[in-house]
């Protein structure tokens, strides 16, 4: 097994030592009844390398890649062109292999680049402090509910209808447990974010108010008039960033007044990957630090004074707090975490300014032309790089006949809310930097064909 | 000296140890010890690594209003300096490529490099998780393909594959047993945890509204079985504990523990980190557990990355399964794979606690896990443990001379060797020889855990080492131990050797400073030149 490098000498060698008479005697504190003696049955043998990579390679080739077709979907989930510098820095091995960097003397890579994220983060949330990661957005969102909680003192969450239905449903299943009452409803397929009716909610058991900016319809919500009223009532306004690029075209949530910003960071170097690992983002205010979940890497001094880098405020953990910690993620992710930091390096503002024109730019030439289409409307007003159509008919339908064409249309609003016949037409469509002026006229004319 | 240059980077290195002048550099440097600064100070925001077309001022665009005009302060690096920066920084890590990362109840094994180029397979790594099922159906066979692993090599009913780490894992099955007792209608409220758990177990029970009750351990560094007998009762929802344990030993008693606690009404958990050390050889479902977590970052060979991701499918009893979470794949009597979430469920699963992440899992971690398994086969994972397991025993016999090994005498140990620093000189801590290995080139095992062993070392080799990695390794560790059993003083300057030398948490700690800001002279220059 090319894995495994002792040889039947080492074995024996080995087992002198220890004094046992072979390896199976080890096993001698599990019970007959549980010990098996044998492969399990059912499951194949080893493989050799070239076996496997074909067995993989024959999967990977039943699925249609979004490079292989015009391809629009985001909810969530955003295909950008990742610098091909990213993924080889990643796959250095004293990266890829190392740790959570428990002992800094050795592990200053890691740590530093930790370090150089959250300051990255911070920014581009419009925070203070960001901490080195979470699972993904969806479960950094319920995180943020769970510190809003602590940190007010109540119980009570306000959804607005704009959040993304699957951040919802992690929330929801987790209060379902805890007691935490949630208040949320599907969106409506209208311009508006529906700001007035979530002011108007928000009262003295509030504890925060989830805002998903741009939300799931691509709408911009006016989160500082939300944080304004929130604030009045003494609750937290928690904005959730799907899409972090936005960020380098419109103003931070930490500007306009949120107290804690969590996203998900795939967009920036991390690839779609059929939906993860992906890369939780989670950013507040320094007087909550002590609140936050997960880990956080802070700067000091080695023993001769040199700058170094370590994680810090571990108290709040579960490896030393145990049962009364601020959460029980342990592992994150830090891979994601550099992959993210790199392609913002490599960006800077001056390239995350420029990407998220050309996003915008190639965004507003799709609705457009596909607003022009007989059975399409655009419901935003407002958008940055994803926008909402009204079709005449199913967009589940549409979706399914425009794949079997070999276009990618986006994500039918319908997958995501069942049971709603009033958002049936909606398909969400995201444009990227990565699709092409023909890839959008293929998108027109396929809807322009499966609607008429 | 080294002053502080402009930017409050101050490069030099400490006096070399035996006094000489051979560390001090104009540069900061040691040879091909490269010091970096921080992005913040080598780039600039109008610097980029990328062609894109420049942004057309004053284009006419539909944001509401909300355009950003204040700088963000975010630099940029060219692609050179960017190779360089963290090429660089990459240098200062210790990882398994490097060498032997004994940390203990972690499973640091070889990643094989066959795991990552499937990964990369475009018909994996480039699929938005909402793509119509039809343009899946190879993802969804992979996820399928892994399940079906899950489930016969741990001999249980089902698996829960959405969790995105161990500790995402502890808590789908708490939360599977929360729902098991909903749908019984009872409001147990306990969870008892041993005291050798990892830190993750109560903090789990915890976020999910239990009340978290200690079980002690016995002499041997086992449940203590008539303890937890006694606890047992119509408020206890179930225990959660980890076999093998965290002291590295397997628990003689987990079926006698299952039979009382299902008797008493309750449900089994168990902490599946240290399945490396029985995968292929037992079958957790033959002793009774109800849920437990695989962390495919540890037995499964995916990379942990610096801190992750990870990956923590869950596999479950009959008792338990109905309560799993959406969604997971479904294959119909022709081969075709469906996705069961919310738009498909239907009355299918109605027991189900949700949905607890966003889209279906760790798939970038599923490849990787599934090439490993197919390389090793059944035969093969056997063989795995069984190297495991021997190459723990062999530091643990090698060493029980110099080290005290408190559960020595409690038969062979699993896949982890435990020791204390019972036989450590007064004044010499666990610390000291963990940061004494780091001289020898060595990254240190697990310390001060688990908790009921005091000073504790808890090495864990894994298979993927060789017996010369070992013998190399255990010459150190035991050169680390004389000097420590005799009270050597200078192990408190370790390390010595490496990038930095013993960094001050405490300081960290006392004045956090989580992320980089302008030296004060700095900003109010920019703030100047802004004016």
């Amino acid at each position: 097994m090319r894995y495994l490098p002792l040889t039947d000498d080492d074995r024996a060698a080995m087992l002198d030592v220890i004094g046992v008479a072979s390896v199976d005697a080890l096993f001698a504190d599990v019970p007959d009844a549980a010990r098996l003696d044998a492969p399990i049955e059912g499951l194949p043998s080893h493989a050799g390398e070239a076996a496997v990579d074909r067995h993989m390679t024959r999967l990977a080739a039943r699925n249609l890649s979004a490079a292989d077709a015009p391809f629009f979907l985001g909810a969530g989930a955003y295909r950008h062109h990742i610098p091909a510098s990213v993924d080889h820095l990643i796959q250095r091995g004293e990266f890829l292999t190392a740790y959570t960097p428990y002992q800094p003397e050795i592990a200053q890579g890691t740590l530093q680049m930790l370090f150089e994220f959250q300051s990255q983060v911070a920014r581009l949330l419009g925070c203070e402090v960001a901490n080195a990661s979470m699972y993904d957005g969806s479960t950094a969102s319920w995180e943020a509910v769970v510190m809003a909680r602590r940190i007010t003192r109540r119980g009570a969450v306000l959804l607005a209808d704009g959040l993304h239905p699957h951040y919802v449903s992690t929330i929801t299943t987790m209060a379902r447990f805890t007691g935490d009452a949630i208040t949320s409803a599907p969106p409506r397929l209208e311009p508006g974010c529906g700001e007035a009716a979530l002011i108007a909610a928000i009262d003295a058991e509030t504890s925060c108010v989830l805002v998903q900016y741009p939300d799931i319809l691509g709408r911009l919500p006016d989160l500082a008039a939300i944080a304004e009223a929130a604030h009045a009532k003494g609750a937290l306004l928690v904005a959730v960033v799907t899409e972090p690029v936005a960020l380098g075209a419109i103003r931070s949530p930490g500007e306009l007044g949120a107290d804690i910003v969590v996203g998900e960071g795939q967009s920036l170097g991390v690839g779609l990957q059929f939906g993860g690992p992906y890369l939780g983002l989670f950013a507040t205010r320094e007087k909550f630090v002590r609140q936050m979940p997960g880990r956080l890497c802070g700067e000091t001094v080695d023993a001769a004074g040199q700058r170094s880098f370590v994680l810090t405020l571990s108290t709040r953990e579960q490896h030393i707090r145990r049962e009364k910690a601020t959460s029980n993620i342990c592992t994150n992710s830090g891979l994601c975490a550099l992959a993210f930091s790199i392609h913002m390096t490599l960006l800077g503002e001056a390239g995350l300014r420029a990407l998220a024109a050309e996003n915008h730019r190639l965004a507003c030439l799709a609705a457009d032309r596909l607003a022009a289409v007989p059975g399409v409307e655009l419901v935003n007003d407002s958008f940055f790089n994803e926008f909402a159509l009204r079709l005449s008919g199913d967009a589940r339908v549409a979706v399914r006949e425009l794949a079997s064409r070999g276009v990618l249309a986006g994500v039918s609003l319908g997958r995501l809310y069942p049971g709603h016949p009033d958002l049936a037409g909606g398909l969400l469509v995201a444009v990227t930097e990565t699709a092409s002026e023909e890839d959008i006229d293929a998108l027109a004319a396929g809807l322009k064909e499966v609607l008429a | 000296m080294n002053a502080p240059n402009r930017s409050g980077w101050k490069p030099g290195t400490p006096e070399a140890p035996d006094g000489a002048a051979g560390g001090a550099t104009v540069s900061g440097n040691r040879g091909l010890m490269l010091e970096e600064r921080l992005i913040f100070e080598i780039g600039t925001t109008a610097t980029t690594g990328v062609d894109l077309p420049a942004p057309q001022p004053g284009a006419a665009n539909r944001l509401g209003g909300l355009e950003r005009r204040a700088p963000i302060g975010l630099p940029g690096l060219s692609e050179p300096e960017t190779v360089r920066h963290y090429t660089r920084l990459s240098r200062q890590n210790y990882a398994i490529d490097c060498g032997i990362f004994p940390l203990g109840s972690c499973t640091m094994k070889h990643n094989p490099r066959l795991n990552e180029k499937v990964a990369r397979l475009p018909g994996f790594a480039d699929l938005h998780p909402l793509q119509p099922v039809d343009t899946v159906q190879g993802a969804l066979e992979v996820i399928n393909e892994l399940a079906m692993w899950l489930i016969k090599l741990t001999g249980m009913h089902g698996v829960a594959m959405t969790p995105k780490a161990g500790a995402h894992g502890e808590l789908c099955g708490i939360l599977c047993i929360k729902a098991a007792l909903e749908a019984r209608g009872e409001n147990r409220r306990v969870i008892l945890v041993p005291e050798s758990a990892h830190g993750t177990n109560p903090a789990t029970a915890a976020f999910a509204g239990f009340a978290v009750e200690g079980i002690p351990a016995n002499a041997q560094g086992r449940v203590d079985l008539a303890a937890l007998t006694a606890r047992l009762g119509p408020d206890v929802a179930g225990v959660m504990i980890t076999n093998p344990n965290t002291c590295g030993l397997f628990e003689r008693d987990m079926k006698a523990i299952s039979d009382a606690v299902h008797a008493a009404g309750g449900y089994v958990y168990c902490d599946g980190a240290n399945f490396n050390a029985i995968v292929g050889r037992v079958r957790p479902g033959d002793l009774g557990i109800d849920a437990m977590h695989i962390n495919l970052h540890k037995t499964f060979s995916t990379p942990h990355g610096g801190g992750g991701p990870g990956s923590g499918p869950v596999v479950l009893s009959e008792a338990l399964s109905p309560y799993g979470p959406l969604p997971f794949t479904e294959r119909h009597a022709d081969g075709y794979l469906t996705l069961v979430e919310e738009e498909t469920v239907g009355d299918r699963h109605p027991h189900s606690f949700g949905r607890m992440s966003a889209f279906h899992g760790q798939m970038g971690m599923f490849t990787r896990a599934l090439a490993y398994l197919l390389s090793h086969g059944a035969d093969g994972l056997r063989q795995v443990a069984g190297d495991a397991v021997l190459n723990a025993n062999y530091v643990l016999r090698s060493l029980e001379d110099v080290l005290d090994a408190p559960f020595a005498a409690s038969g062979p140990c699993m896949h982890e060797a435990l020791f204390s620093d019972d036989r450590f000189a007064a004044g010499v801590t666990t610390l000291d020889a963990a940061k004494a290995l780091i001289d020898e080139g060595f990254h240190p095992m697990t310390m001060y855990f688990p908790l009921v062993v005091h000073g504790a070392m808890l090495v864990e080799p894994t298979e993927s080492e060789s017996k010369a990695s070992l013998d190399q390794f255990i010459a150190s560790l035991r050169a680390v131990a004389e000097r420590a059993n005799s009270g050597d003083a200078s192990l408190a300057q370790a390390p010595l050797l490496a990038p930095r030398r013993r960094v001050d948490e405490t300081a960290a700690a006392r004045k956090p400073r989580l992320a980089w800001r302008e030296p004060p002279g700095e900003a109010a220059a920019a703030a100047g030149e802004a004016a």
